[in-house]
Parts: C-alpha cells; sequence; structure tokens
C-alpha cells in the first residue's frame, strides 16, 4: 500500500517536472509577450526530435545536446517575435486585437513546423534508450532517465526564476509583464525584451522536449496534446505567474498520476474537467492576482 | 423612379444571382458527374461550416474553436441514431444536439475573456473525444462505429438543403435588430449592455443557432463514411479550418466567408491527396501571411482595390 501511495506520489512529480518547464515557457511567452502560442508544442517536439537526431545519427550524448538543442530553438523563437510578431504588435488597434491575431498566427505556425518536421522525419513513433535501467527507491522502482529529466526541469526551473528575480535584465522582464507601455517609457528596450521572452519560452519547451525524448516515444504531432497540458498548467497556476506556472505543473502531474492509476484512459479527461472547472470558478489561478 | 430604383434594384441583383446559382446547384446531379457531385458536397459542407462559425465569431470578435465539437456531436448521432430513425429527422437531432450543447457550452462560458473562451472551446473538443474515447474503450469495449450508407446525391441534396437555410438565417440575421445587437456586442459589449441589449442572451442564442447547421453538417456528412471513430469525427482540423477559411474570405461581407470557403475546399481536394504535407504547410503560410497582410480577408482586398480604382476615376473628371 505504502510502496503504491509512493509510486503514485514520485512518477506524479516525474512528469510534474516536465509541465512545470513546459509551462514556464508558455507563461513566459503568453504573461509577457502576449503571445498565446498554439505553436509552444511545435518547439517541444523540435527539441525532442533535434535530439533524437543527435543521438541516433551523430551520437551525441543527450546531456550533450542540452547546450546545442537550446540556443538554436531560442534564436529561432527570438527571430519568431522579431519579424512575425513585433509587426503585429505594431499593426493590431488594441492589445486584445494583438492576442487573438497573433494567436491565429501561432496556428499557422503549428502547422508549418508540424508538417516541416514530417517532412522531414515522417510520422513513426521514434525512440531511444538512453539510462535506461531502474533505480530502487524505498520499495518503488523508477527508471534513471526519468529521474535525471526530473532533476533537471528543477534546476532549470530554479535557475530561470533567479535569473528573473536577481538580474537587471529579469527586472526589465517583470517590468514588461506588468505594463509594457510604463517599462517603455522607463528606458526598457521592450521590442528587445519582448522578443528575448518569447525566444526563452521556446528555449524551455526545446529542453523540455529534449528531456521527454530521453524518458517517452516521440513522434512529430505529439506537440498539440503538451501545447494543451501547459495551457491548463498556465491557467492553473495564474496567468503570468512563473511561480505559479512551476507549482501548477507539479499539481497537474499528481493529478494525472492518481487520476492514471485509478483510470488509465481518464488523465487527459481529468486534466480537462479541472482546467474547465477552474476557467468556471477561479480563472486567476491559484497564485494569480 | 429613384424610390422605386432603390427598393427593386438593389435586392433585385443579388437575389436573382442567388436564384440562378441555386437552380444550377439542385439540378447538378442531373448533368454533372459522380464526382462532381462529391465535390460540391465537400465544399457545401466547408462553407456551412465556415458561415455558421462566422454568424456568431465574426460579429462578436469571441474566436470560437468549437466547430468540431458540434460537427462530431452530429456525426455521433448519425451513427447512433441513424439505422432507427429517418435520415432527415437525424440530421434535424444532430442539429438540435449540438444546439442544446452550445446552449449549455455558451451559458456557462461566453463570460469568459476572448482568449480564455478560445481555449474552453477547444478543450471541449477533447473533452468530448476523450470521454467517448474511454467510453468506447472501458464500457462499451467497441472501438468506433459503423453508418449506413446514403447514396450521393441524397447527401448533396440535403447538405443543399442546409446550405440554403443557413444562408437565408444568416442574411436575416445580418438584416434584423438582432444582427445590429451582435454588431454592437463586437464593438463594445458594455456599450451594448448600457442600450438595453440583452448580451449574454443574445451571445448564447447565436452561438446556439452556429451550432445547429455545424451538428445538421456533421450528422448528413457521416452517412458519406462508412466507418467513425472519436478520432475522425473530433479531427481538431474541423475547427481550424474554418477559421482559416473564414478569416481567409474576409469576415465583413455575408459573401466572404462563402469564396474562403470554395477556394480553400478546392484546393484541399486538389493538393490533400497528392501531398499531404505539403497541402498542410501551405495551409499554415497562408494563414500566417493572410493575419500580418491582409486582416480583411480577400474581399476586404477586392474592396480595397476597387476603391483605388474607382477612386481614381472621380479624381479624373
Amino acid at each position: 500500500m505504502l510502496v503504491s501511495i509512493l509510486n503514485i506520489v514520485i512518477s506524479g512529480l516525474l512528469m510534474g517536472g516536465l509541465y512545470a518547464l513546459i509551462a514556464m515557457g508558455l507563461s513566459l511567452q503568453y504573461g509577457v509577450a502576449r503571445v498565446l502560442n498554439i505553436a509552444h508544442g511545435e518547439f517541444i517536439m523540435l527539441g525532442a526530435f533535434v535530439t533524437w537526431t543527435l543521438y541516433t545519427v551523430f551520437g551525441i550524448n543527450p546531456l550533450v545536446s542540452l547546450a546545442i538543442c537550446g540556443p538554436v530553438i531560442f534564436i529561432i523563437g527570438f527571430i519568431l517575435y522579431r519579424t512575425l510578431f513585433t509587426r503585429l504588435r505594431i499593426s493590431s488597434a488594441s492589445s486584445a486585437a494583438f492576442e487573438g491575431n497573433s494567436m491565429l498566427a501561432t496556428f499557422g505556425l503549428l502547422f508549418i513546423i508540424q508538417n516541416i518536421a514530417l517532412a522531414i522525419w515522417g510520422g513513426d513513433m521514434r525512440g531511444y534508450s538512453y539510462l535506461n535501467f531502474g533505480v530502487n527507491f524505498l520499495g518503488a522502482v523508477f527508471a534513471a532517465n526519468r529521474l535525471l529529466a526530473l532533476a533537471f526541469a528543477v534546476v532549470i526551473g530554479l535557475a530561470f526564476y533567479i535569473f528573473l528575480a536577481r538580474t537587471r535584465l529579469g527586472k526589465a522582464i517583470r517590468a514588461a509583464a506588468q505594463d509594457p507601455a510604463a517599462a517603455g517609457l522607463m528606458g526598457v528596450n521592450i521590442n528587445l525584451v519582448l522578443a528575448l521572452c518569447f525566444g526563452l519560452g521556446a528555449l524551455m519547451a526545446g529542453l523540455a522536449g529534449l528531456l521527454i525524448s530521453m524518458c517517452y516515444p516521440i513522434y512529430a504531432t505529439m506537440g498539440l496534446e503538451y501545447t494543451i497540458i501547459a495551457l491548463i498548467v498556465v491557467v492553473l497556476g495564474g496567468l503570468g505567474s512563473i511561480p505559479g506556472s512551476f507549482i501548477g505543473g507539479f499539481i497537474l502531474g499528481l493529478i494525472g498520476s492518481i487520476v492514471s492509476s485509478w483510470q488509465p484512459g481518464l488523465a487527459m479527461a481529468a486534466y480537462y474537467m479541472l482546467f474547465m472547472l477552474l476557467l468556471l470558478v477561479k480563472p486567476t489561478g491559484i497564485m494569480g492576482k | 423612379m429613384n424610390i422605386t430604383r432603390d427598393i427593386f434594384e438593389r435586392p433585385l441583383v443579388p437575389g436573382l444571382i442567388s436564384l440562378i446559382l441555386l437552380i444550377l446547384l439542385s439540378t447538378l446531379p442531373v448533368y454533372g458527374s459522380d464526382y462532381n457531385v462529391i465535390l460540391l458536397t465537400a465544399i457545401l459542407m466547408y462553407i456551412i461550416l465556415t458561415v455558421s462559425w462566422a454568424i456568431f465569431s465574426g460579429p462578436t470578435g469571441y474566436i470560437s474553436l468549437a466547430p468540431a465539437a458540434f460537427f462530431g456531436v452530429g456525426i455521433y448521432t448519425m451513427a447512433i441514431l441513424g439505422e432507427p430513425l429517418p435520415l432527415l429527422a437525424v440530421v434535424v437531432i444532430g442539429g438540435l444536439v449540438s444546439f442544446i450543447l452550445a446552449l449549455i457550452v455558451g451559458a456557462l462560458t461566453l463570460r469568459l475573456r476572448g482568449v480564455y473562451f478560445t481555449i474552453f472551446t477547444f478543450g471541449l473538443v477533447v473533452l468530448i473525444k476523450e470521454l467517448l474515447l474511454f467510453w468506447e474503450i472501458t464500457i462499451t469495449g467497441t472501438r468506433g462505429r459503423f453508418i449506413v450508407l446514403e447514396s450521393n446525391t441524397t447527401i448533396y441534396y440535403v447538405m443543399l438543403g442546409i446550405f440554403v437555410a443557413l444562408m437565408l438565417t444568416t442574411y436575416f440575421i445580418r438584416r434584423s435588430k438582432y444582427g445590429l445587437a451582435l454588431q454592437s456586442i463586437g464593438e463594445s459589449e458594455e456599450a451594448a449592455a448600457h442600450t438595453g441589449i440583452n448580451v449574454t442572451m443574445v451571445k448564447v442564442i447565436t452561438f446556439a443557432i452556429s451550432a445547429f447547421f455545424m451538428g445538421a453538417a456533421g450528422a448528413i456528412m457521416a452517412t458519406r463514411w462508412t466507418y467513425v471513430d472519436p478520432y475522425v469525427a473530433f479531427n481538431p482540423l474541423f475547427s481550424f479550418l474554418p477559421v482559416l477559411m473564414a478569416i481567409f474570405g474576409g469576415m465583413g461581407q455575408l459573401y466572404g466567408p462563402v469564396i474562403g470557403a470554395v477556394i480553400f475546399a478546392y484546393l484541399e481536394e486538389m493538393l490533400l491527396t497528392k501531398f499531404p504535407y505539403f497541402y498542410m504547410l501551405i495551409f499554415g503560410i497562408i494563414l500566417v501571411v493572410v493575419i500580418l497582410y491582409l486582416p480583411t480577408g480577400l474581399v476586404g482586398l477586392v474592396q480595397k482595390l476597387w476603391k483605388r480604382v474607382s477612386g481614381e476615376q472621380h479624381a479624373n473628371t
């Protein structure tokens, strides 16, 4: 009994770490850059497939790929914001119009990225075996790669939080989240900061994809599911709240693991139920203002 | 003279064109090939999804991603009731079930801010799909259902009937006080409420009307597929395509979404079978380009060009 509870809790936390990382990225993109990025999951998929290719074709260790994947996806995100979304932001009449337009544009991005990936990697499930041995923890057994993924997710999440809380650039990002116009008047280069946020959001998605590829099978159309999970976590944690997203990720992971242990087919449905209830009862989330 | 011209000429020309089109469409199975009938059925289906999406989302600005949910509900209604009941009754029931679902969803969610509403409606599609999958796998132990086939001509005529009913409904909504109320909600919800419009009521009813047509279209379309499962019936693409088609065509005019749907349905027919990835890639690129450069859609672009041409003429005289 105790072992099975331990099993449920830990596998919830293992999943939750990945959810937290994904959601922090989306929270940054929506909370600060005001782009509700439906293509978020596609960056996760890109990260996963780039890692898979590097590992299976070139034999590069996934942990080394962290240093390759991250910057590449950051640059893609940064350029996307500088070209596409900055233009949209200037041409949109109001911030609400920008939110609607940019969301639709990310739908377009979803199809573009997904189908390029399908053309390159095909529609099959892929996977590789890395650190795939069991670790015994108080009687419950977990794969080492999943524990490693959790550790990295937590480290990346905390490092990012410290970056936001302690550095000058982090302060500029927080200012832009509160009021972009006022931040601009205080000398923050707003276009640069927003593009940076979008790029960082993409970076976190890419790194999450890398960690996911170590533990789970990957496929070119996997993105949307993770996007939806990220959306749920972001709403759960409170829009624009980075710590909220971090904690929300673990909460959702736990809920998923509890529901799965009872009825494996219902985890996704349970997420939606929770999400819909939350939107109706408390749309500001657990950490929202 | 002028008064009579104003009264008669204006509705006359578009009315006549519509009548000729309708006669051409309704006699199509007589002179057209089987392939043409099937192609036009698909085009009509996309027009119905797009125009009924635009009834609600066009004037109010709430971007709904629920079409796939209502369409899928229609499909499943046909799958469950198709055998015992007559075809037309099932089509109407399919519409009504979607209508009621939309009433409930609308009443719950239309208080939400724009982006939340969009996420919620999309969540609805996946929630219904997941629950159905769970139901089929664990409770009934089956996966998917078989549907009684109908002849291509029957499907075509039912689709045409839904299309005509939808166009009439859209036309009258746009011309009525009700349509003005919708328009004012889109411009400023608060101001609309202050002028005495029951904002929630108008939004929810319109949302439900648009869902009715999607459900009916789903019910009849299901008879073209011998087998459906939740993945087929609740394909999110049926949520994305109407949005793209409507935006591409332009939502300012009644015929904008129709034009968008016709062009895309035709493109899909041409490209999808030969280059499936390529088609979706183009789809994405067009979506981004339209949002960036053509915010008023194809119709808006034509109007702008027309204005420029006619403006120059005035300058010359």
